[in-house]
C-alpha cells in the first residue's frame, strides 16, 4: 500500500468514528418531518426550518415547493407531513383526503399581499382590479387603453397548480363570484414559478404579472391597487388593515391533530421565533388573537 | 462440462435481459392504456382528442389534447427545420471535409454538447436566448415556440451528428474511390456519391434527434410560456404535451379526472414517440441491408 491509499483510509476512519461520536440524545425530539407546498412561502418555510433545526438537531425538515396544489395532493397521497399553502382546501378536496383516511387540520400561519408587478420602464402606476380582470381576461390588450405605451400587454400568471393562481383565478378573473365561469385568457403565459415571473418582468417592458408580497424587489415595481376609488400599495400596514384588496391567509395542513416532532415545528412556526422569519421574508405576522384562537 | 454450464447461464441471463426489456416496455404501456382508459370512462374520447381547450382545474374542467398537441408539433417541426440541416453539413464536415486534428477536436466537442443538462439550457434560454429574440424580431415576449426550437435543435444535434457522421464513414470506400475515378470533384462526391449511400443512416439519426426533441420536458416548460392556446405561428407562447404532464401531475389528486387526463396525454405522446421510433428503427434496417 503507498502513501495515497493509506492517508484515504485513515481519513475514511477519523469520518466515520466523528460520525458515531454524534449519538441521539434520547432525551431530546428527533424526527424526520417532510413539508411540500405552496412556492409563494417556500423561502419563508425554508428560513423557518433552518431555525427550527438549530433549536431541535435531531429532528430533520425537508421543505420542497411546486404550488400548494403540490402540497395538498401529497398530504391527500400521504407523502408530506406539513402542506403548506398559500389557498384553502376546496371542500371537494377535503371529501377526498377523508375517503382516504386523511383528515385535514388547518393553521393560518401568516398573510400575504398579491403584488401586481410590471417592468419599471413602465409608466403605469396603478390599476383597479377591474382593470386587471380586462388584461387577464383578455378584453385589454394594450397598455395605451391605461395611459400607457403603445405596447401589446403580456400577462404572466402562474401554473394552475399555484395557490396564487387560484385565489387571482377567484378574486380578479371571476371578480369573487362563485358561479362565474370566466378564464384567464388563453394568451396568459403560465411560468413554472414566481422567480420565473420576476425575471419576465426585469427584462420585458410590456409583462404584467402577479406574485406574494416577498418576492417585490427593487428589480420591479409593484403596482398601487384599488378595489374601488381608493389605491393602496401592497405592504404589511394594509394587508393588516385589509384596505389592500388582493390579500389572503397562508395556511399549514397537517393530517389530523399534529403529534411529535410535527407539532414542535407547528408551534415553532406559530411562535415567535416562526413569525419572525414570516416577516423577515416580507410576509404579514399573524397577530397574537389569531394565534390564540389557533392553540 | 464445466465451462458447458457457464455458457449456458450466460446465455440465459442474456436472454433474460433481453427480455426484460420488451417486458417492461410493454408493462408501460399497459399501465399508460390502463389509467387512459379510466379518463374515457368519466370523460368522452372525442372531447379529449379533438377539445380546443385545457382547463384541467375549471368547473367543469375541459381536456381538449389540440392544444397541447399542436403546440409540440409546432416546437418540434420548428427545431427539425434548424437542425437537420445544420446537423447533417457538420457530419458532412466532420466526416469527410475536416482535417483529422480538426475531426478529433469537433467530436469531443459534439459530445460535450451532448452532455448539456436540459435545465441549463432552459436558464439560458430564460435569461439570455428569449430577451434577445424579443429584441431581435420585435416580439410581445420571448417567451414563445421559437425560443423552444432553438434550444430544442440545440439539444438534438449532437444525436443527429454523431448518428450521420458514423453513417457517412462506413460508406464503403470504393465508392469514393470510384467516383474519383470517373473525374468527380471533391463535393460532387459527397453530394451525389457518399450522401445518397449514408441516407437511411443520415434519416435514422435524424428520427432519433426528433425523438429527443419531442419527449423533452425541461426546457419547453422553461422557455415556450405554458399558454395552453391553439397556435397561430412559431413566435408565440405554446404549451407542449411534456410540460404539461410535467407542469400539472405534481398538484393532480391520484384517481382524480384530471390525474387520468395527464396520463392520457402521456399515452399521446407515448404514441407519437412509438411512431417515429418506429420509422427511424426501419430506416436502420434498410441502411444495413
Amino acid at each position: 500500500m503507498s502513501v495515497g491509499p493509506k492517508l484515504a483510509l485513515v481519513v475514511l476512519v477519523i469520518f466515520l468514528v466523528a460520525g458515531c461520536g454524534k449519538q441521539i440524545d434520547p432525551n431530546q425530539p428527533a424526527g424526520f418531518i417532510q413539508i411540500k407546498g405552496s412556492d409563494t412561502i417556500v423561502n419563508a418555510v425554508q428560513k423557518i426550518s433552518e431555525e427550527f433545526m438549530k433549536d431541535y438537531p435531531y429532528v430533520f425538515v425537508a421543505v420542497t415547493g411546486g404550488g400548494s396544489g403540490v402540497g395538498i395532493a401529497s398530504l391527500i397521497n400521504k407523502t408530506c407531513d406539513v402542506a403548506s399553502a398559500s389557498r384553502q382546501m376546496k371542500p371537494k378536496e377535503i371529501q377526498i383526503a377523508n375517503q382516504r383516511g386523511v383528515f385535514p387540520k388547518e393553521f393560518v400561519v401568516a398573510y400575504d399581499g398579491i403584488a401586481v408587478i410590471v417592468n419599471k420602464d413602465n409608466p403605469i402606476n396603478k390599476l383597479t382590479i377591474g382593470d386587471l380582470h380586462k388584461i387577464y381576461t383578455g378584453r385589454a390588450t394594450n397598455w395605451k387603453e391605461f395611459g400607457g405605451k403603445d405596447l401589446s400587454i403580456v400577462t404572466l400568471s402562474r401554473e394552475v397548480s399555484s395557490g396564487t393562481h387560484m385565489y387571482f383565478k377567484e378574486e380578479v378573473i371571476q371578480l369573487g363570484q362563485k358561479k362565474s365561469t370566466e378564464e384567464f385568457s388563453a394568451q396568459t403565459l403560465l411560468l413554472t414559478s414566481s422567480q420565473a415571473i420576476v425575471e419576465e418582468v426585469v427584462s420585458n417592458e410590456a409583462a404584467i404579472g402577479y406574485l406574494g408580497m416577498g418576492y417585490v424587489s427593487e428589480r420591479i415595481k409593484a403596482l398601487l391597487v384599488a378595489k374601488d376609488e381608493q389605491f393602496y400599495p401592497p405592504d404589511v400596514q394594509n394587508v393588516i388593515k385589509k384596505t389592500y384588496p388582493l390579500s389572503r391567509p397562508l395556511y399549514f395542513y397537517t393530517n389530523g391533530e399534529p403529534r411529535d416532532a410535527t407539532k414542535l415545528f407547528i408551534d415553532f412556526a406559530l411562535g415567535p421565533k416562526g413569525q419572525q422569519q414570516f416577516e423577515e421574508t416580507g410576509f404579514v405576522p399573524i397577530g397574537a388573537t389569531i394565534a390564540q384562537k389557533n392553540q | 462440462m464445466h465451462r458447458r454450464i457457464s455458457e449456458f447461464i450466460i446465455e440465459s441471463l442474456i436472454k433474460f435481459s433481453g427480455l426484460l426489456v420488451i417486458i417492461l416496455v410493454f408493462l408501460l404501456f399497459l399501465f399508460l392504456l390502463k389509467d387512459s382508459l379510466s379518463l374515457f370512462g368519466i370523460y368522452p374520447l372525442g372531447k379529449f382528442l379533438f377539445g380546443t381547450h385545457w382547463l384541467p382545474i375549471s368547473e367543469p374542467p375541459k381536456f381538449g389534447v389540440i392544444p397541447l398537441f399542436l403546440g409540440s408539433l409546432y416546437v418540434t417541426v420548428g427545431a427539425i427545420i434548424i437542425c437537420v440541416p445544420v446537423g447533417i453539413a457538420s457530419a458532412m464536415f466532420i466526416a469527410e471535409v475536416a482535417p483529422k486534428s480538426l475531426k478529433h477536436v469537433l467530436k469531443s466537442l459534439v459530445e460535450i454538447l451532448a452532455s448539456i443538462p436540459s435545465v441549463v439550457l432552459g436558464f439560458i434560454g430564460i435569461i439570455w436566448l428569449g430577451p434577445v429574440l424579443r429584441n431581435l424580431l420585435g416580439l410581445n415576449t420571448g417567451m414563445c415556440g421559437l425560443t423552444g426550437s432553438l434550444l430544442l435543435a440545440f439539444m438534438a444535434l449532437p444525436t443527429i451528428i454523431s448518428i450521420s457522421e458514423d453513417a457517412i464513414v462506413g460508406v464503403p470506400r470504393t465508392y469514393k474511390e470510384a467516383a474519383f475515378g470517373l473525374g468527380a470533384t471533391r463535393w460532387q462526391t459527397l453530394w451525389r456519391i457518399i450522401l445518397p449511400s449514408a441516407s437511411s443512416g443520415i434519416i435514422a439519426g435524424v428520427m432519433l434527434g426528433i425523438g429527443r426533441v419531442i419527449g423533452e420536458t425541461m426546457v419547453a416548460m422553461m422557455v415556450t410560456g405554458n399558454s395552453p392556446v391553439i397556435p397561430k405561428s412559431i413566435l408565440q407562447p405554446l404549451r407542449t404535451l411534456t410540460a404539461t404532464i410535467a407542469g400539472e401531475m405534481g398538484e393532480a389528486v391520484s384517481g382524480s379526472e384530471h390525474y387520468f387526463a395527464l396520463f392520457a396525454v402521456g399515452l399521446v405522446l407515448f404514441v407519437i414517440a412509438f411512431i417515429i421510433n418506429f420509422i427511424a428503427d426501419a430506416f436502420l434496417r434498410r441502411a444495413r441491408k
